[in-house]
């Protein structure tokens, strides 16, 4: 566990790794989900394609989605684009640079499903082995329309009676998963030139610009942390007194009701009594019952003056 | 656990290391990709060689392109490259230096593919089937088909369960000959590899060895300063951020707007310990005056330097004593953005 932390700190230690480690785990769980996921091809003609574009393009979404969820950033980017002026001016660039990132680095776990599922060919083959051209297969040649395009949805569907040792289904599966394999890498290679330009060529133009923006949005996340815990700090010390307040008020009740011997000897004001003077069953229960139905109002002016 | 974290640490160290880690990691990474891929030869005659070279050379060209993409050095040699001169001369050695150890290190996960798609074979396998030479393998007495025929059966190699040429050469014949072909040329690739490595690693201590020195030398140093810089900087912002929050809490609790609704009970030169820590605000209606003004009106991003620690580079610099706190306020804005 003790590596574990170690790099758990490391990935705290700067909040853009934390949103990398955010963005690498996201898509190792759109691959291990892909794996997981049981994918069970309809076979009829007009239900396949629906599901297999479905499977393709539905999880990218939901994917999407959760990674801007769970990218602090974006709440942060939102609330600076909607903040009213006041003192201080807005600097769109910044709110630019803060979404550009954002959507870029929740767009890696859609891309590496839709990659995945491409490579791994069987979306492809059921959604398009309807939309095949028979003649091309030796065996299905000869059907009819209908029956053909009966049979071709079912290719699929390696246990199915009709299709079990067919040996034009493995012609058309292979075919249409060589189709599908070329465009996941060509898609892959694609995206792979686009960003190898972005990061060789963005340097070329407005560096400066992009130094400001990236210092100012960094700026704006910590400084809206900072506050969240001087708050918390604050609210700790708020509470604190108030509580101080209420118990050393439910002393001085106590004190006014009581009859026990003052002992004078036990020098109140000097020590400081932990038991605030409640003593017995009953105090503490008339302490209780005051937090509960009459709590002290959020107002420590008068304690702090002392 | 002591030795991971020396190890994590010395990666961490230097950049050079740190990409060192990465290499490797995309080595292996490029191997378990390779198995993981389900290679599946279309067995059609044109399809094949496409589909093989294909899936023989598109992905190494991905990984090497992806080696650069994932070096955080490659901005930074952008950088270099087009900063302007200013006061700083720009040296062109070091930047060839950069360039020639960050392609280096992005060639070794294509290296990796190349040389295990070819000892697998399937892929020349594949390729190549159409191409066999039925002549010296094959049955000769068989009787002649057309070319275009002949090429459709010999595509069907790579898939034993539907070739039907099995009279006219055998399958496992066919296969053996271009496996070992494959295997080959996946050990003529792997050294030729590790003797290029080897010699640019011998030869160059014999020539260059000083400009090697200087170009290493001052490449670390680009990306130390960086890396630098970016602590500094974010070190700052922290700094600012904490005393802009805590000059804005103050201003709230002296506000007259806040006053209005509660009065201050105490003068501010007053106080114990305990309103200093609670930053003057003591009750609800002043927090959450502070709370609604924190979203609607945010404080200039201008410190008052009679609020900032002693030491602070920022004191003193450049802000004019004279205006008093509450103008300044307004005009704070033209100063804000650096």
């Amino acid at each position: 566990t003790d590596h574990f932390r170690m790099i758990f700190q490391y990935f705290q230690s700067n909040s853009e790794s934390v949103m990398n480690g955010i963005c690498g785990l996201l898509a190792l769980a759109s691959i291990k989900t892909y794996t997981c996921f049981d994918f069970s091809c309809p076979c009829l003609p007009w239900y396949n394609m629906a599901y297999g574009f479905g499977i393709m393009f539905v999880p990218p979404v939901a994917l999407f989605l959760c990674g801007l969820i769970l990218n602090r950033q974006s709440l942060v980017m939102l609330e600076e684009w909607r903040r009213p002026q006041g003192h201080r001016k807005k600097d769109l660039a910044v709110i630019r640079y803060m979404c550009s990132s954002i959507v870029q680095r929740a767009m890696v776990a859609p891309v590496v499903w839709i990659i995945v599922t491409l490579l791994d060919g069987k979306c492809l083959i059921c959604a398009f082995s309807a939309s095949m051209d028979p003649k091309k297969f030796v065996g299905f040649a000869n059907a009819s329309l209908v029956q053909v395009q009966q049979l071709l949805a079912k290719v699929p569907c390696k246990d199915d009676e009709l299709m079990r040792n067919n040996t034009s289904r493995k012609a058309v599966s292979r075919y249409l998963r060589c189709w599908s394999q070329a465009l996941g890498w060509s898609i892959l290679l694609i995206l792979i030139v686009a960003a190898f330009l972005a990061r060789w060529l963005r340097p070329c133009f407005n560096q400066a610009t992009l130094l400001q923006a990236h210092h100012w949005s960094n700026y704006i996340d910590i400084e809206q942390r900072i506050f969240e815990e001087t708050c918390c700090e604050h609210s700790r010390l708020f509470a604190h007194k108030c509580i101080l307040h209420f118990f050393e008020s439910m002393r001085q009740e106590i004190k006014l009701h009581s009859f026990s011997l003052p002992r004078e000897g036990e020098g109140a004001e000097g020590k400081e009594d932990l038991l605030w003077g409640i003593t017995d069953h009953d105090q503490v229960n008339k302490l209780l019952k005051m937090w509960y139905y009459e709590k002290p109002p959020l107002d420590v002016s008068q304690v702090t003056q002392r | 656990m002591d030795k991971f974290r020396m190890i994590f640490q010395f990666l961490q160290s230097n950049q050079e290391s740190f990409m060192n880690g990465i290499c490797g990691i995309m080595a292996l990474a490029s191997a378990q990709i390779y198995s993981a891929f389900d290679f599946n030869c279309p067995c059609l005659p044109h399809y094949n060689l496409a589909y093989g070279l294909g899936i023989l050379l598109v992905p190494p060209f991905i990984l090497f392109l992806m080696g650069f993409v994932l070096n955080n050095n490659i901005s930074m040699l952008a950088e270099e490259w087009r900063r302007p001169q200013g006061q700083r001369g720009k040296d062109r050695a070091v930047l060839r230096y950069m360039f020639c150890s960050m392609a280096q290190r992005a060639m070794i996960a294509p290296a990796v593919w190349v040389s295990v798609t070819l000892l697998d074979g399937k892929c020349i396998t594949c390729a190549f089937c159409t191409s066999v030479p039925v002549e010296t393998l094959g049955n000769t007495s068989h009787p002649s088909l057309s070319q275009g025929e002949m090429k459709q059966v010999l595509a069907r190699i790579p898939c034993k369960e539907i070739y039907n040429g099995q009279e006219l050469i055998a399958n496992e014949v066919a296969v053996r000959y271009l496996r070992c072909i494959s295997q080959a040329l996946g050990w003529c690739f792997v050294l030729l590899m590790t003797t290029l490595a080897f010699l640019v690693r011998s030869l160059r201590p014999c020539f260059t060895q000083a400009a090697f020195l200087k170009s290493r030398y001052w490449s670390h140093y680009i990306d130390i300063e960086r890396k630098l810089f970016d602590e500094t900087c974010a070190e700052h912002a922290r700094s600012f951020a904490k005393v802009c929050i805590q000059q804005f809490f103050k201003g709230m609790s002296t506000d007259p707007a806040a006053a209005r609704c509660h009065p201050p009970r105490k003068a501010p030169g007053d106080t114990g310990e305990g309103a200093e820590k609670l930053l003057g605000i003591t009750d609800q209606g002043t927090m959450n005056m502070a709370l609604k003004s924190w979203h609607r009106c945010k404080p200039p991003l201008h410190l008052h330097p009679a609020a900032l620690p002693s030491g602070n580079s920022w004191a003193g610099e450049g802000q004019p004593p004279t205006h008093p706190p509450v103008p300044r306020r307004e005009t704070a804005a033209y100063y804000s953005w650096v």
